[in-house]
């Protein structure tokens, strides 16, 4: 007796929320039968993904939460079997006191092992070591058709480049074995730079590339004229340190307000406020490692400060030579539009090469913020971008995209013809059926 | 000041409230026992615990319906580690009321399970437990068996006969330095009341399992989880029955 119950399911960005035929996989033993039985649908993470690659209106999602199960760890050389549904929050907790972490992490541990995976997540040592699929040693894929296949980088190789940042579309990930960094402990050393243009951003990551494990920057989206480009560059390297004292008690946005809290006047107060605050305590701080990998993780539900219509991340990454002016034209687009976030977010990826076939990251820039769904007006400004990163030959992030052209899917994911023949056609996306309706 | 509670067995360990509970004195690098009715369950739960802290886990299957096993298989778990200091009775099964008032069998199939399984346990733990001359007794009932509603009653009566009987056995064993918990958490959104929608009155298994391990430390009697479903209760059972016959809750 398995339930099958309808509900209404969204996405991080809140931009719909669909009603989906809900499937929960509780117990790896039964996964393949009930994923079998009720193809085609889609597996659901933590719902952490913005747009709508987590999605499946209208039909079956596999809500993987409940396969949340360690299976094995050894704390000797740092080699951990989980189940897919299982938050990195989890991993930590656990792995962290014992001196690992993380190889790789995003900017939220409330995501899923699976989630990670499927959409091949980075983090701010990217030029150091890569994706995150790259620390994955192996994993298990359940298909539609019944087949569960054990992949390796030396076992069925090609459905392992295929899955890796797959976008969950080549099956259900429900196992899978990462290798995981020791670290000092729970503490970072962190560094903060302010830099007044992007031409010293650049500087300040070359310059950082070396020495420092974790690079990123915050950049004022909202500065334009001579203050455009303007930010503060973080950089740090865990350091040896006791345990912290416990964080303070994470707050909850407990309301979605009619409409969105961050707007033009919003934006220019916040950002000034910070970028002045940061630039008086600029210097080099050691950090816990909670604020510092997961600053939004505080705030619970922090998503509904964009207001009942939701919002849009935008994230792109153009190649090294095109990375200075594609990054400066972007940003006084955004800086004329007077529309963006508290937190845009500036990154250099390196040349560690990631395995996924479809995975984001290439070596060059990344730009992301999240942007207020204003409609048309929204839509003006992400047409606009879009023709930058398109001249500069770079791509969008699917995990963050609802709303990508089919051309620049298409143009930014080269290796997009050999992922078609692994694609499992019991997988639906709101994401595959928006960008490729020939294939269903 | 309190005694760890080291040694746990825990019936129905693979049901998401003994899950989350387990977790807990998991991190606390407790021996824990589970009995599950499905072996491969039990044992990718047993394997997460391990992972989770526990110092050892070991586990045992048994469908708690077929009561002549009960006694062999507490017999194997008290010679692990030769007793224990608790042990949590979690398992059960919410029955569709509707079924469970057009067959008979329906609704007595769920009762064996939810009361008289439960029962039957209780009264082999018992006397184990009065033999060893300590710990603790907990057992989850429901605050819908604090009164029969119209939309749950079967599964209710069920858990009233459990809680009903838990009473005695804790004014029992009170005197033997054996503490009995009855265990009524609210609304737990878990896998067995996925079909159900979900309002602010409804709490996570973790939030749940926390309660549990706090009752199982220092709790006494009747724990409602969380702690305000003892003044919903009181309300809904001081309504008069000629009123109560006409609302709907």
């Amino acid at each position: 007796m398995s339930p099958r119950v309808s509900m209404p399911v969204s996405s991080w960005g809140r931009l719909c929320s669909p009603e989906h035929s809900v499937e929960p996989l509780l117990d790896r033993a039964r996964a393949a039968h009930i994923v079998r039985a009720s193809a085609p649908g889609l597996a659901y993470g933590n719902g952490r993904s913005y747009g709508d690659v987590c999605l499946n209106p209208g039909g079956t999602l596999w809500t993987m939460r409940g396969l949340d199960r360690f299976i094995e760890f050894d704390p000797a050389n740092g080699r951990l079997e989980c189940e897919a549904g299982i938050l990195l929050a989890d991993i930590i907790k656990i792995v962290l006191p014992q001196g690992w972490f993380l190889p790789v992490t995003p900017g939220t541990q409330f995501v899923t092992v699976g989630g990670a995976i499927a959409n091949d997540v980075h983090g701010k040592n990217h030029h150091r070591l890569g994706t995150f699929g790259r620390h994955v040693s192996r994993f298990e894929l359940v298909r539609t058709d019944g087949t569960v296949l054990r992949c390796a980088p030396d076992e069925n190789a090609d459905w392992y480049g295929a899955t890796i940042g797959g976008l969950g579309l080549t099956g259900v990930i429900t196992r899978a074995e990462l290798q995981l960094r020791p670290v000092p402990g729970p503490w970072l050393e962190v560094e903060y730079l302010p830099f007044g243009t992007i031409d010293e951003f650049f500087a300040l990551a070359d310059d950082s590339e070396e020495g420092f494990e974790y690079t990123v920057a915050w950049v004022d989206c909202a500065a334009s004229g001579p203050r455009l480009g303007r930010g503060i560059f973080m950089r740090g390297n865990h350091v040896p340190g006791d345990d912290p004292a416990a964080p303070p008690a994470a707050r909850c946005m407990w309301f979605t307000p009619p409409f969105s809290l961050v707007n033009r006047l919003s934006l220019r107060i916040f950002n000034e406020l910070y970028y002045s605050t940061h630039r008086l305590r600029a210097g080099r701080r050691r950090v816990p490692y909670l604020p510092y990998f997961y600053p939004l993780d505080h705030v619970l539900e922090w998503n509904r400060i964009y207001g009942q219509k939701g919002f849009f991340q935008y994230q792109s990454v153009v190649p090294r030579i095109a990375s200075r002016d594609a990054t400066h034209e972007m940003l006084a687009t955004i800086a004329r539009s007077g529309t963006g976030s508290f937190l845009a977010v500036l990154k250099t990826f390196g040349n560690v090469a990631s395995p996924g076939w479809l995975s984001f990251p290439m070596p060059g820039t990344t730009l992301a913020l999240d942007f207020p769904n204003r409609g048309a007006n929204t839509e003006a400004l992400f047409t606009s971008l879009d023709a930058i990163v398109r001249a500069a030959g770079g791509r969008l992030y699917p995990a963050k995209d609802a709303r990508m052209p089919r051309d620049l899917f298409v143009s930014g994911y080269p290796r997009l013809d050999d992922f078609l023949r692994y694609r499992d056609p019991g997988i639906r996306s709101a994401l595959w059926q928006r960008l490729m309706p020939e294939m269903k | 000041m309190t005694t760890k509670l080291s040694r746990i067995l825990i019936i129905g360990a693979t049901s998401a409230i003994a899950q989350a509970t387990a977790r807990l004195f998991a991190a606390e690098g407790a021996h824990l026992y589970l009995v599950g009715r499905d072996p491969l369950r039990t044992a990718a739960a047993a394997a997460d615990l391990r992972v989770r802290g526990a110092t050892e886990v070991a586990t045992a299957t048994l469908d708690a319906n077929d009561i002549l096993h009960h006694a062999e298989v507490l017999d194997a778990a008290w010679s692990q580690w030769r007793g224990f200091d608790a042990v949590l009775v979690a398992h059960g099964v919410l029955p569709n009321q509707q079924q469970s008032q057009a067959s008979v069998e329906a609704a007595l199939t769920s009762f064996d399970t939810n009361a008289r399984s439960s029962i039957a346990i209780l009264t082999d733990l018992a006397n184990r437990f009065e033999a060893q001359g300590a710990g603790v007794i907990a057992a989850i009932s429901s605050p819908a068996g604090g009164r029969g509603r119209a939309s749950n009653y079967v599964y209710g009566a069920a858990k009233g006969a459990l809680a009903v009987f838990l009473s005695g056995l804790r004014q029992r064993l009170h005197a033997k330095g054996v503490r009995v918990l009855t265990i009524l958490p609210g609304f737990v959104d878990t896998p067995m009341t996925i079909s159900f929608k979900k309002g602010p009155l409804w709490s996570s298994p973790e939030k749940v399992a926390a309660g549990i391990k706090q009752a199982m430390y220092s709790g006494f009697g009747e724990v409602y989880i969380p702690g305000y479903w003892r003044w919903i209760m009181a309300v809904i059972k001081m309504i008069p029955e000629r009123l109560f016959v006409r609302v709907k809750i």
